[in-house]
């Protein structure tokens, strides 16, 4: 299989995997996805070979050249978040095969929509056009939204109605700026409007609409009050996906756009809106997590939190020095790579000591300590890389965007990096304290299948052994980008 | 403002239309019916901006038939989540609206 078929295939599976399991038997449906993720993530890791060796991969659909063809591209960093998609995607689906077995009517359809949300995911990580991108992000949106509603409850499906009329106007904004570059440059491809883009009020006008839709798919603050609900109230390993790869796909095409066009377009003050936006979601997020009772919508604010930290790239890499605008670079990917993880083994986590506690009352983790310690230090470990304590990669994450800060000279976000992660460990601390006071309540818990541990643990681990290797994934990552020489 | 430019305004005058709309109104299919106003604002614009005295440019056709398609699933699937939500909860509009 060379790059270039490595690279359509990792698109058309996931797409064929939806039609085949929404056509296969319920019953078939789980089974069917152990040969669908291992076709898939054989075809990201060749395709991530075929980067590394050979540099960027192109594919033309069909052998339709753009514009009338869909052309798709991989350069280090898609190849990058596709590989992050299967290490998230492939432990939340064995989760999730264990976990809905006591969900027959969900589980029905978990598969499709699970499958569907990866090819839309693989399809923005490979697009190499703003229109395929639009396509990408509303089959990903309208997939997120049947995944919320799966639990049928009034509460979810509220959630997801929520969801869906965020995810369509956000789109809708998206949409219109794509038809204002196109009016104005008669070309979609982003290496075109790359090439032709100029100063001029339209683009700016279509930038900042396309940056306002994002933002509010990526729940920026204050865009992000359809989040916690929907993110929280989901079956758990659909919200271990949307948390970790879902809110991802529309910061990506933010850097995307940015990459292509930013530096040249974007004024200084839109770059310090956004990472303003952003430290004021690190403290929000943070402070409305601490408050919850829940232990799920902790976790969901604790995201809207983390996503902060994504905004700061826009104003630490824009009008610095080179060296600085990099270490921002490799700080953002790396933080986004390690809160995909560690948010995907948190919540994991949280659904084990849920499933133990019979209960998803914060106050009711009482004596969880001694009874379900492994599910406890899964969530622990995920808790090390949000907090940002070394070795994890969150703390190297956070290394990094502070060495950017430092050569820049910016101090003002040095102290949001700061004060985030203390912020940080008040949340996380406030699950552990309750879990290991007394209670005399109760001495049983439920064990959750030993399948559902392994899956959180194995993420948690991940999370916190990136810190030690976190070259490797920057080395690829910055392959092809802007940064990728030197 | 010559003619070609007509359509392109339109479009961005439904659009406001539609998100004010969508801004004001609580009940859920007066809200799913001005997202479907600010689609078709959206459309025009794709196609009425590249239509400057060039010809018919065939890509933007094929961007709004895409755009329609998915615009048609979108609102399916939002009415059946409505309709679903409705017969859950007697309610016609989400739980902070109500």
């Amino acid at each position: 299989m060379s790059g270039s078929a490595a690279l359509a295939w990792s698109v058309v599976v996931p797409l064929a995997g939806a039609l085949a399991s929404l056509l296969a038997p319920p019953a078939w449906r789980t089974w069917l996805a152990l040969p669908l993720i291992a076709l898939t993530g054989l075809a990201s890791i060749v395709l991530l070979a075929a980067v590394l060796t050979g540099g960027p991969v192109t594919h033309a659909l069909g052998g339709w050249a753009a514009p009338l063809g869909i052309a798709l591209v991989a350069d280090g960093l898609a190849a990058g978040m596709a590989m992050l998609t299967v290490v998230v995607a492939a432990p939340c689906a064995l989760y999730a095969a264990v976990y809905l077995r006591g969900h027959s009517e969900a589980s029905g359809y978990f598969w499709p929509l699970l499958w569907f949300l990866w090819a839309a995911l693989n399809g923005i990580w490979f697009a190499a056009d703003v229109f395929n991108l639009y396509v990408g992000l509303e089959l990903l949106g309208l997939a997120a939204v049947g995944l919320v509603a799966l639990r049928g409850s009034a509460e979810a499906l509220a959630a997801a109605m929520r969801y869906l009329l965020a995810a369509l106007l956000g789109s809708l904004a998206y949409l219109l700026g794509v038809a204002l570059l196109y009016g104005s440059y008669g070309t979609l491809a982003l290496d075109g409007l790359a090439a032709h883009a100029a100063p001029q009020a339209t683009t700016q006008v279509a930038l900042a609409l396309m940056a306002l839709g994002l933002a509010l798919k990526t729940a920026l603050f204050p865009l992000h009050g359809w989040l916690p609900p929907a993110h929280g109230g989901a079956l758990t390993p659909v919200s271990a996906l949307l948390s970790a790869l879902v809110v991802k796909a529309s910061f990506y095409i933010l850097l995307r756009l940015w990459l292509a066009l930013g530096p040249a377009l974007g004024p200084a003050t839109a770059a310090t809106l956004l990472g303003l936006l952003g430290s004021a979601a690190v403290f929000w997020g943070s402070w409305m997590a601490w408050r919850q009772r829940r232990l799920k919508q902790l976790v969901a604010y604790s995201t809207v939190a983390q996503l902060g930290y994504l905004f700061l790239f826009f104003p630490l890499a824009t009008g610095v020095p080179e060296a600085a605008a990099r270490l921002a670079w490799d700080g953002t990917v790396l933080a986004l790579v390690s809160h995909a993880l560690a948010k995907a083994a948190m919540f994991l986590a949280a659904g084990n000591l849920i499933l133990a506690a019979g209960s998803d009352r914060i106050s009711d983790l009482a004596g969880m300590s001694r009874f379900r310690a492994l599910s406890l230090l899964s969530f622990g470990l995920a808790g090390v890389s949000l907090m940002g304590l070394p070795p994890s990669g969150g703390f190297a994450a956070k290394w990094l965007l502070l060495q950017s800060a430092l050569a820049s000279g910016r101090w003002g976000w040095i102290a949001v990096l700061v004060l985030g992660g203390l912020a940080s460990a008040a949340y996380v601390f406030k699950v552990f304290r309750r879990s290991f006071r007394e209670g005399p309540l109760r001495d049983r818990f439920h064990a959750a299948p030993p399948a559902l541990e392994l899956a959180a643990l194995a993420l948690a681990l991940a999370s916190v052994g990136l810190g030690l290797v976190a070259w490797a994934p920057l080395a690829a990552m910055r392959a092809g980008t802007v940064f990728g020489g030197g | 403002m010559n003619g070609a430019m007509l359509f392109p305004w339109v479009g961005i005058v439904l659009c406001a239309m539609g998100l004010f709309a969508f801004i004001v109104h609580r009940h859920l299919l007066r809200r799913l019916l001005a997202f479907n106003v600010m689609g078709s604002g959206t459309f025009l614009v794709l196609v009425g901006l590249a239509q400057d005295g060039r010809g018919v440019d065939p890509v933007p056709q094929a961007l709004v038939l895409t755009g329609i398609v998915v615009a048609v699933a979108s609102t399916a699937l939002a009415l059946v989540i409505f309709r679903r939500w409705y017969r859950v909860s007697g309610h016609a509009r989400l739980p902070e609206d109500v």
